[in-house]
């Protein structure tokens, strides 16, 4: 099974490697949410949800549920 | 002197591109509406070198062009549109120098549009203290512009970009990205049919449904052939081009931008731990909430007791300098208590404008949106419908209005029908007099029970938002699709000038909006209180002095009750007798069933037609809040504002939906009277409701 943005633990760094464009927002990706780019998790907010992310240098935040949707390949632990 | 050049502002939201207009333009500003809509539109003059002026227009803050709200298309609009009269002749972009990269790409695609684009790095200041280092040189070079570094922190740079923006015609327009490289075939057929036009602005009207400038529309209508492309096929040309771009700046980077991690210092991370904590980041905004209320409350005590005697003063003087006649009246009895009703919110309001002003500008708002997202989704809402129920403390208009970064329909929607239930500060003069009558002074834990009680009215505005949220929410049936994607900006010391400008421009939208309404009705309420029908009103002398003939009354109480006799047979007793029966059971007299009344049309209009209604007829000026503490009921002889009625009046001015401002700007935003008139309809049974058990069960 993929690993996808979803499962990312606070503190780790990954890569992105795919992102399905069609359930993500233009916005989103224009933020610099695009395969090869560095992501990491910041945050969570309480509930595990929304989680706050440092996407190729830009913070933001979005839902689990469009994580699910970034693959990633986790680089370091 | 040449002519005026025009100058656009843009840049990604939090990047201090407002501090930057401010930078150049002063108080010189002013601040409408674009035709039609309701995005704001702020423009100003700036002196540039030799003598040249600039039209700056402040544009709202977008990620790119590609437009996802009604905010957003407003730039792309400008920008595609050479006919408009604000159609720039040089754009500046201003950028975040910790975030350049994603900047950037806004910058490139107005490059693409062949426009003179200076580049502005703000927050320079920031620099050293982020490891960053920049080869200005180089990036000017590779970006083919010219480069301003700014602080406007430190008042550093902005001489240097007026004198950019004199110098525009020197600038080049060579593009950054060859759009055609997304897909070859498809833009060569593009470019086949209209040899005339720029690519990148062709392809920007295919990929997106936004509504462009009259004129240059009918060129473009026959892309309609073109628009074979499926929206999916669209999105991932997009996409490609998002990566092309992003090559192209990380290319330009490389060669110009040199960070050293190990200096940088991240005080991000440390606030963070804290501020979205768990635990912590709920305290901390429930604190924060308290200290802005017992702000409020407290600290404008002292200039709202003196704008209230000032007033008071001014009718008395009024009355007795001027010689005596209907003029005089109007002015002593009707202008000038309707004008001090206005005023005295000054200093309250005030303070709201300055807290909210100084949340949005630290950063601390996306904190709240990010803490609060998985709480309100249950309630149909989104973390972002934190930021227009709190703003909808200073009033629901522009919280309206800061929907619409929602995504979703269905929690825009929601968050729209409830945010007028939020404390707005139309509802404060209400309250605050209401609760300086009826709850008693004193202290707990060193705040005071009236600090308390308007605490505990804003936690019934937001519950109320949340209940009603969440009826909306299990019974409207409307599928959207949501998906939710903040920034989380730097933390800055806001800025003193931002700050101040802010809370004048609001405090002043609030006084002549607001203070027209008000000052009509007072007027209105004046005549209709001074002059009434038939014999009795006419005779009102005659018919008291037979009445009281055996009382043997001094003379004041004797022209008291001439007074109040007068006031009943006036037009608007009235009318208020008329419908003395429906809000009896609430515990109001029919003074105050008028004041209800007439507040429909605007909440604080309560305080002012009080004012009216009880200077009509007497002699002695007082203030107004004196006034209504001296009221009786005319049979029971017991206070009119008492425990029993304030609360209920509280309760029903918390719920009710007075506010035709309000009403205008939803059917505004949601294309129709369906929903306002909806929420008018709920919210006023409601009101109705709540209040006659408050009353009944407290009486």
């Amino acid at each position: 099974m993929s690993v996808t943005l979803a499962d990312i633990k606070r503190g780790e760094k990954a890569i992105i490697t795919d992102v399905s464009s069609i359930h993500i927002p233009l916005k989103l990706l224009e933020m610099g949410c695009l395969p090869g780019n560095s992501v990491e998790l910041v945050q969570v907010a309480p509930f595990a949800d929304p989680m706050y992310l440092n996407i190729n240098g830009s913070h933001l935040a979005i839902r689990k549920e469009t994580a699910i949707h970034i693959l990633i390949e986790i680089s370091n632990g | 002197m040449g002519k005026q050049i025009n100058v656009a502002l843009i840049g990604n939201p939090n990047t201090g591109k407002t501090s930057v207009f401010n930078a150049l333009t002063g108080l010189n500003q002013k601040v409408g509406n674009y035709p039609g809509i309701t995005v704001e539109k702020k423009e100003g003059i700036c002196k540039l070198p030799r003598g040249v002026k600039a039209h700056i227009l402040d544009l709202p803050g977008t990620y790119s062009l590609n437009a996802s709200s009604l905010d957003e298309s407003v730039v792309i609009e400008l920008l595609l549109n050479k006919n408009d009269k604000d159609f720039p002749d040089v754009a500046v972009v201003v950028c975040d120098v910790e975030n350049l990269k994603r900047n950037l790409l806004l910058y490139t695609q107005i490059k693409d549009l062949q426009i003179p684009t200076i580049l502005a790095i703000n927050m320079a200041d920031r620099m050293t203290y982020k490891g960053i280092s920049l080869d200005i040189d180089i990036l000017e070079k590779e970006l083919n512009t010219k480069i301003a570094i700014i602080s406007t922190k430190k008042n550093q740079g902005i001489h240097e970009l007026k004198t950019l923006i004199a110098d525009y015609k020197k600038l080049p327009v060579t593009p950054c990205l060859n759009i055609s490289v997304i897909d070859p075939d498809y833009f060569k057929s593009l470019e086949d049919t209209f040899p005339k036009q720029l690519l990148y602005k062709l392809w920007l009207v295919i990929s997106q449904d936004a509504n462009f400038g009259e004129i240059e529309r009918q060129e473009f209508d026959a892309l309609k052939d073109f628009k074979t492309k499926s929206k999916a096929d669209l999105k991932r040309l997009q996409q490609k081009e998002t990566i092309k771009r992003y090559q192209f700046i990380n290319n330009v980077l490389k060669k110009g931008q040199l960070i050293d991690l190990s200096k940088a210092k991240d005080l991000r991370i440390k606030l963070d731990r804290i501020l979205t904590h768990k635990v912590w980041g709920y305290v901390i905004f429930i604190a924060i909430l308290l200290l802005i209320f017992q702000a409020i409350y407290d600290w404008s005590g002292v200039p709202m007791d003196f704008i209230d005697n000032t007033f008071a003063s001014l009718s008395e003087w009024a009355n007795n300098v001027l010689p005596s006649g209907p003029f005089t009246s109007l002015l002593a009895e009707g202008v000038i208590p309707g004008i001090g009703g206005v005023v005295i919110f000054i200093p309250q309001i005030a303070f709201l404008f300055f807290f909210i002003a100084l949340l949005e500008e630290s950063g601390y708002m996306s904190r709240v949106v990010f803490l609060m997202d998985k709480i309100m989704r249950p309630f149909g809402l989104s973390g972002k419908s934190v930021v227009p129920l709190i703003s909808g403390t200073a009033c629901a208009i522009p919280a309206v209005m800061a929907t619409r970064n929602i995504e979703s329909w269905k929690e825009r929607l929601i968050t729209i029908l409830v945010t007028p239930f939020t404390t707005c500060s139309a509802r404060l003069p209400v309250y605050l007099i209401l609760i300086a009558l009826v709850i008693p002074q004193g202290r707990i834990f060193g705040f005071s029970y009236q600090a308390l009680t308007l605490l505990l009215l804003y936690l019934i505005g937001f519950g109320a938002a949340l209940g009603a949220a969440f009826v909306l929410h299990k019974t409207l049936n409307i599928r959207s699709k949501s998906f939710f994607v903040v920034e989380m900006p730097n933390y800055k010391t806001p800025l003193f000038k931002n700050v101040a400008i802010t809370v004048i421009e609001k405090t002043k939208a609030f006084v002549f909006g607001a203070g027209k309404i008000i000052l009509a009705i007072s007027v209105v309420l004046w005549f209709l209180a001074s002059y009434g029908p038939g014999e009795n009103f006419n005779n009102a002398e005659t018919i008291v002095s037979q009445q009281v003939a055996s009382q043997n009354l001094s003379e004041d109480e004797l022209n008291q009750q001439i007074a109040s006799f007068k006031l009943e047979n006036s037009y608007i007793g009235i009318a208020g007798h008329a419908i003395e029966p429906a809000i009896s059971p609430l515990g109001y007299d029919w003074k105050i069933g008028i004041a209800v009344l007439t507040s429909f049309a605007a909440r604080e209009v309560f305080v002012g037609t009080l004012a009216t209604i009880y200077s009509v007829g007497s002699d002695d000026e007082d203030t107004i809040k004196n006034r209504m503490a001296k009221e009786v009921h005319t049979v029971t002889k017991a206070p009119v504002f008492n425990l029993a009625s304030g609360i209920s009046l509280m309760l029903f001015y918390a719920f009710a939906m007075q506010c035709m401002s309000t009403l205008a700007i939803v059917k505004r935003e949601t294309n129709g009277w369906k929903w306002p008139m909806f929420q008018l309809i709920s919210m006023s049974i409601l009101a109705y409701v709540v209040a006659l058990a408050a009353y009944q069960f407290l009486k």
